[in-house]
């Protein structure tokens, strides 16, 4: 039986209803919008999708080709982590921290535990070993997080080597988080007041050769990419940003330094130290997709140079504490693989327990209350890869954050979409989102 | 029309089980549905040469869910991203199954909060619950392992029915966790 | 803050009869010279926006950072002189703050600004009533504030006047209510295990 369907007219077979899409009111459809010459869609590139690196929505309005109008849409990822935070005492905060924009844990770690320190006034007192541990870490996941930016940029714009190559990068270099901190991703290892714990025995050796060896790799993308000329087609004059918009979209990082400013925080403002490594500002001055892709691939030469100069200074500081002295801030983590796993060092609980009741207290007061942070707003700002990532922090005096506000850089980044790509082709604005490397989970927080 | 309607009965049924469990498992072609962190470790079980995906059958990644048998949930939903996850659950075609990666997918994790789903069984069945924050490569890994051992298993036509109503019921009947005797008791 | 069976609440005393009583007070306005480079900063201001006095409410230098606390009314010609002569050309974005026992002053909006000419930060504070918190907007002095601005009216309630686009950015568009506020509840579940069932952090036994 038919059932007449201007549209989809239909049949029913042995094998179910069968629709026969045919012409209908199609091809008056088709000459209205040829006579009136606008044909403007709008197509969803919704959160779930390949290239949109993680939960961004994209609402592009196309002409043809062209992309008219590009409204992005977040809030996809929103945890809520800033409020959280207002229920934990401040060095539990670290650890809700760490999981915001999750290529980069250790800045955020950072840049939270600066603030914490300004507040708290020991900024002067983070020991100097503690400092460059801090340094070095952060260089280290500064590399890994670049290895996923190019990897992930270049799979989008169809090259699928360099993903494998930066992800076996990637794997050298969280293999040194795994033997330092314990975990691969979301380490909680910075603390306000130092790190957690000093560096295992052979993490020297360790470090350097993985540098040795990511020099040796880090050639293998370059030869793929830089001077392709496909990439380059596809990556020059794509995503222009100049000085005056990106000053005024508040924008930092590589898409700063793209526009030939060099401004990185690690040398205006340096904090934990920095100003005492030698490394160079990496700047491009073409605005564009390759530009910052050539800034992302000098970045990490001059990250290994600083991780060669930590561990040298390190080796140096040998014995130094890694936490700050004062007792009532300093975590009593001394940790060690006992014959139950890994736990409180028996020279730490022999301590506490026999020889020094204040070192119990302390322990005690910690774990449980934390210390109290005096009243006031410090906001601590660090350069990650993606730019300058704020900590705004707010104390009333109590064991626990009344506010913690993160500026991160992708959320201001993000705003530059539209200014980059309308104008511009539909397959564009994959190679320009790529090039601004948000991480929506800092975006969304 | 796919396998389920054309389905004998009796042991030439069992063959048949067998015979697409094990094409099924081999070419489980997983969905992206990497939200948070653990989608980090997600990519690199399907790019790092060390964690390989691709010897399991599953290298290619899928971006439309109409193509992927496998979603994996991986990193925290949140209420905003909540809708979005059913309709991809609902356009991927059956037979399909939801790992739920981490422990932000398998319970809301530590963000127990208003912004997150407690938990992806809330929105969508999952196969295996994947501890983590987030798991290892590895751990994905075994998790897909034990899944590619479940969908070897799995029975199909009548069998399954049965199956499915003898779970139910003993779900029901369970005893619910809080009146479980824990390590303290 | 959260309520709980035990805990200290507002002071250190853990004697549990709460006689120990301790304000904590807030950084006051201070007192010139204000030390490094926000004596520049305040003289530059004055002489170039002589209503200096008017619209700055205090001025705070705490912890080597200068905070302006200034009237709602006149944020947009401070921002204006700001960016133009004193060239803080980049703002970091705007956050906002919810004090709920500060009657008529709950939210505050606070602003960083960055001058990368010469490598200085200083920092503005808004704040308004409850009853009334509306404040304009500095979109067209700096086009980043966009997406700041809407998370602070999403978060906090804040309504930035003449912002071309205030909606929900982080929530979903039909969301009920002001997450970040200090009278929002964190929302949560109890978590069962087996043989217990934990409250959620927000109704855990808490120290102040």
């Amino acid at each position: 039986m038919t059932t007449f369907d201007p549209y989809a007219p239909s049949r029913e077979t042995t094998e179910g209803k069968v629709f026969s899409v045919t012409g209908g009111d199609w091809d008056s459809l088709v000459q209205e919008i040829g006579a009136t010459k606008e044909e403007r869609v709008v197509v969803n590139m919704g959160p779930q999708h390949p290239s949109t690196h993680g939960v961004l929505r994209l609402v592009l309005e196309l002409e043809g080709e062209t992309i008219t109008e590009v409204r992005c849409g977040i809030g996809y990822l929103h945890t809520g982590i800033e409020k959280n935070i207002e229920f934990r005492n401040w060095t539990q905060g670290t650890t809700f921290v760490t999981r915001m924009d999750y290529l980069s844990p250790l800045h955020n770690e950072t840049a939270y535990c600066l603030a914490v320190e300004k507040l708290l006034g020991i900024t002067n007192d983070v020991p100097e070993r503690a400092s460059v541990i801090r340094v070095m870490m952060m260089e280290l996941n500064r590399i890994s997080s670049h290895m996923v930016a190019l990897g992930t940029g270049a799979l989008e714009l169809g090259a699928m080597g360099p993903m494998f190559f930066a992800f076996r990068d990637r794997e050298t270099v969280l293999e040194i988080f795994e033997m330092i901190t314990g975990l691969r991703m979301n380490m909680a290892y910075v603390r306000p007041g130092g790190v957690q714990q000093d560096l295992p025995d052979g993490a020297y050796t360790k470090i350097r050769e993985g540098v040795k060896l990511m020099r040796k790799n880090f050639k293998d993308n370059a030869t793929l990419l830089i001077g392709n000329s496909i990439w380059m087609k596809r990556t020059q004059g794509i995503g222009y940003l100049d000085l005056a918009g990106c000053t005024t979209l508040g924008i930092t990082g590589p898409v700063l330094r793209s526009t030939g400013m060099p401004w990185d925080l690690r040398k205006v403002q340096p904090y934990c130290g920095y100003e005492n490594y030698n490394f160079d500002v990496v700047t491009a001055d073409t605005c564009d997709v390759y530009g910052r892709f050539l800034i992302r691939m000098n970045e990490l030469e001059q990250s290994l140079r600083i991780i060669e100069q930590c561990v040298d200074k390190l080796e140096k500081l040998h014995s130094a504490p890694v936490m700050v002295a004062d007792k009532k801030i300093a975590w009593p983590a001394q940790l060690a693989l006992g014959g139950d796993g890994l736990g409180n060092s028996l020279d730490h609980i022999r301590q506490i327990m026999g020889t020094s009741m204040e070192s119990l207290i302390h322990h005690f007061k910690l774990v449980t209350e934390g210390f109290r942070v005096p009243a006031g707003q410090a906001y601590a700002a660090i350069e990650s890869p993606r730019g300058e990532l704020g900590a705004s922090i707010v104390s009333d005096g109590g064991t626990r954050p009344y506010r913690v506000h993160f500026r991160e850089p992708s959320f201001n980044n993000l705003q530059a979409t539209p200014a980059m790509s309308e104008g511009g082709m539909v397959a564009d604005i994959v190679a320009a989102v790529a090039s601004i490397d948000p991480v929506m989970g800092g975006v969304d927080r | 029309m796919g396998l389920e309607e054309k389905i004998p009965s009796g042991f030439v049924l069992t063959t048949v089980e067998k015979l697409a469990g094990y094409m099924r498992k081999n070419s489980l072609w997983p969905a992206t549905f990497g939200l948070a962190c653990c989608a980090i470790e997600m990519m690199a079980v399907g790019s790092a040469a060390k964690y390989d995906i691709a010897r399991f059958g599953g290298e290619v990644f899928r971006a439309s869910p109409r193509q992927a048998d496998l979603m994996i949930v991986a990193g925290r939903v949140s209420n905003k991203m909540a809708p979005v996850l059913r309709q991809i659950y609902d356009q991927m075609s059956a037979p399909k199954w939801v790992i739920a990666m981490g422990a932000c997918a398998s319970s809301g994790g530590m963000f127990n909060n208003y912004a997150i789903v407690q938990g992806v069984d809330h929105v969508v069945p999952v196969d295996i619950y994947l501890p983590g924050c987030p798991p290892r490569p590895e751990m994905l890994l075994d998790a897909i392992l034990k899944l590619h051992e479940q969908i070897n298993n799995e029975k199909i036509g009548p069998n399954r029915a049965q199956i499915i109503k003898e779970v139910e019921l003993a779900a029901m009947n369970a005893k619910p966790t809080h009146q479980m005797n824990g390590l303290l008791a | 803050m959260s309520d709980g069976m035990f805990g200290a609440k507002g002071t250190g005393d853990t004697s549990g009869y709460s006689g120990l009583v301790a304000k904590v007070a807030t950084a006051g306005s201070s007192e010139r010279p204000y030390g490094g480079y926000f004596d520049e900063v305040a003289d530059n201001l004055e002489r170039a926006y002589p209503e200096f006095s008017d619209a700055i409410e205090r001025v705070v230098i705490d912890r080597g950072e200068l905070t302006l606390h200034i009237k709602a009314e006149k944020l947009v010609e401070v921002a204006f002189v700001l960016r133009d002569v004193l060239k803080f050309e980049m703002c970091m974005g705007v956050n906002g703050v919810h004090y709920p026992e500060q009657t008529g002053r709950e939210l505050h909006a606070v602003y960083l600004l960055l001058s990368m000419t010469k490598n200085q930060r200083i920092r503005l504070e808004v704040s308004v009533a409850d009853s009334h918190p509306h404040i304009p907007t500095v979109v067209e002095v700096w086009a980043g504030n966009n997406w700041h601005e809407r998370e602070a009216f999403d978060m906090f309630g804040i309504i930035f006047d003449g912002h071309p686009g205030l909606t929900r950015i982080l929530m979903p568009d039909d969301w009920k209510g002001h997450p970040q506020r200090k009278d929002y509840a964190l929302g949560g579940i109890p978590v069962e295990y087996k043989g217990a069932t934990t409250p959620p952090p927000s109704e855990r036994r808490s120290y102040k």
